[in-house]
């Protein structure tokens, strides 16, 4: 099975880490990536931009594109894409497609990266045997 | 690192990040600006001491806000002897009272009451230093001590000028309403030139004053972000974000060990830091897309090309000299045309650009930079008696030791080569 690890914090505590503070905090999470890295277990890691960087495209009111993140608290996080894009207006245009492909409710937050590290998974592994045993 | 370290670090920080907003709306909810200080500053003593022990609050701005509202007034209870102030224990427990709380925050009035506490600061009679040091106290929290060594004065004297200024603005007669869209605007404009003037404080400061002084650049893009976050569509609050961390990604190699300046086209680009260019870039692309460009955008759209350059050689100066020109349309000032002048010299060479700054003598004649340009142009031009003449006026005039250390290496580089 493969598991997306979402990263939440304040974004105004992290932001105002030290650049050698932060440095520290990303050699310590570097050492458990190797770890993982080293048995082909590590896929795509990514940090984002601050949330300010980001725009939103509303599916349902005509893929209006509105500054800021996603903020409603009715929809979840279903999904992510990674995309290389020469700017900003042609990320929207990914956006727009796949909003045009999958219609209806939702929106799509276009945030951009600030480190992104493709990372190597091996072959998957075979599911493990169910237990309903602790 | 201990867990203790994390917990204290982590607070500090989170008490600093909800300053604006929790003065802010504790400001509107007393009417004066002591009080609402005096509110905050409880609180933020109740929860170093409620926060290690029962974990942070899912929103500490609301539980800033709500405690220090409570603690202020039973301050004015206790001096009016009646109810006797709740336990400490009690206190932190408000995850109810705080999800109420939020959803009245996330309100328009949350964020006109931020705006209307950084336009306070702004108070026309008082000059921009002083506006700038009472927003670093109010708004950003910093002490009087470390407001008085980024200007360098004693810490005394800058007790009482604060006091002054906040005297002056508490009598100010700025209403509590909600402003009207045009009113919110220029509260908008004038906050945004404030945050500028934070920033430059910060930015022009050099060798050892970099220490004390170069946190201000730090505390104004913390400003901006807050400004960007509160009103998410304005492109000119991106521009001015954007321009503040495009300049300040360069700080790490504008000087060198001993302090002195480092001209952009002789900064090690390395040491620049490419999350900050990155985070100014995407908020150019953001304005963009507004079509309104305004002149921080353009000023950022500017500092973007720099940035973008890998080495000085590969700038793209023909679309910095026509930016500058969009910038002087925009705002029209001769330090605009001065700077426009650099990328002449570079597109159409140094008479061009000479020809250019003459006419601005008048207006520049106090302006350091304007002189060590007219230096720089007339000694590319072989004309080296007046540039030896500008360039000691520019010494003359040099706001930092820096400065004139700079130009002393163009007099350096003057002299060896008329000798030579």
């Amino acid at each position: 099975m493969l598991y997306a690890i979402l990263c939440y914090n304040s974004e105004d505590v992290v932001g105002d880490w030290s650049p050698a503070e932060d440095a520290a905090v990303m050699a310590r999470l570097g050492t458990v990536e190797a770890g993982l890295a080293a048995v082909h277990r590590l896929g795509a890691v990514a940090r984002l931009l601050p949330t300010t960087a980001a725009v939103t495209l509303r599916k349902a009111r005509d893929h209006l594109v509105i500054d800021g993140p996603f903020a409603e608290t009715k929809e979840q996080l279903l999904g992510f894409y990674v995309v290389d894009c020469g700017d900003l207006d042609a990320a929207i245009a990914v956006a727009h497609d796949l909003a045009v492909a999958n219609p209806d409710r939702g929106a799509y937050e276009i945030r951009p990266l600030a480190v992104y590290r493709p990372g190597g998974l091996g072959e998957a592994r075979p599911r493990r045997a169910v237990s309903t045993r602790g | 690192m201990t867990i203790a370290n994390i917990d204290a670090a982590w607070i500090d920080a989170a008490l600093t990040a909800a300053r604006p907003q929790a003065v802010a709306a504790l400001l509107r909810y007393f009417r004066d600006l002591d009080t609402a200080e005096e509110a905050f500053q409880d609180a933020c003593l109740r929860a170093l001491k409620a926060w290690p022990k029962n974990g942070p609050p899912r929103d500490p701005t609301a539980w800033l806000i709500l405690v220090g509202r409570n603690a202020a007034l039973d301050g004015v209870r206790k001096s009016s002897r009646s109810a006797p102030l709740p336990a400490e224990e009690l206190i932190s427990d408000l995850e109810d009272a705080e999800a109420a709380l939020v959803d009245r925050l996330d309100g328009e009035h949350y964020r006109d009451d931020v705006l209307r506490l950084l336009f306070i600061c702004c108070h026309p009679d008082l000059p921009a230093t002083q506006q700038v040091a009472v927003a670093l106290r109010i708004v950003s929290g910093l002490s009087v001590k470390q407001i008085a060594r980024a200007f360098l004065v004693g810490e005394s004297a800058m007790e009482q000028r604060i006091t002054r200024a906040k005297a002056k603005i508490g009598a100010a007669d700025v209403p509590f309403g909600a402003p009207g869209l045009e009113e919110r605007e220029q509260r908008l404009t004038t906050v945004a030139a404030m945050v500028y003037l934070v920033f430059n404080e910060g930015y022009s400061a050099g060798g050892k004053e970099l220490l004390t002084r170069g946190s201000l650049c730090g505390e104004a893009i913390r400003l901006a972000r807050l400004l960007l976050r509160l009103f998410p569509g304005e492109p000119e609050v991106m521009g001015l974000t954007a321009l503040l961390l495009l300049q300040h990604a360069r700080a790490p190699a504008r000087f060198d060990a001993d302090g002195a300046v480092v001209l952009l086209e002789d900064q090690d680009r390395g040491l620049w830091n490419s999350r900050m260019i990155a985070e100014g870039l995407a908020l150019i692309d953001k304005a963009v897309r507004h079509r309104r460009p305004g002149p921080y955008l353009v000023q950022a759209a500017i500092a973007a090309e720099h940035d973008r350059a890998e080495r000085a050689e590969d700038t793209n100066w023909a679309r910095i000299d026509l930016l500058y020109g969009d910038l002087e349309q925009l705002a029209p000032s001769p330090v605009v045309t001065l700077n426009r002048a650099v990328a002449v010299s570079k597109v159409a060479g140094p008479e061009a650009a000479l020809e250019m700054i003459e006419p601005l003598a008048p207006k520049l004649s106090g302006y350091f930079h304007f002189f060590g340009l007219r230096g720089g142009l007339l000694f590319q031009l072989g004309r080296r008696d007046e540039a030896k003449v500008a360039f000691d006026q520019a010494i003359a005039l040099a706001n930092t030791a820096a400065e004139a250390a700079h130009i002393r290496l163009h007099l350096d580089r003057l002299l060896r080569a008329s000798t030579g």
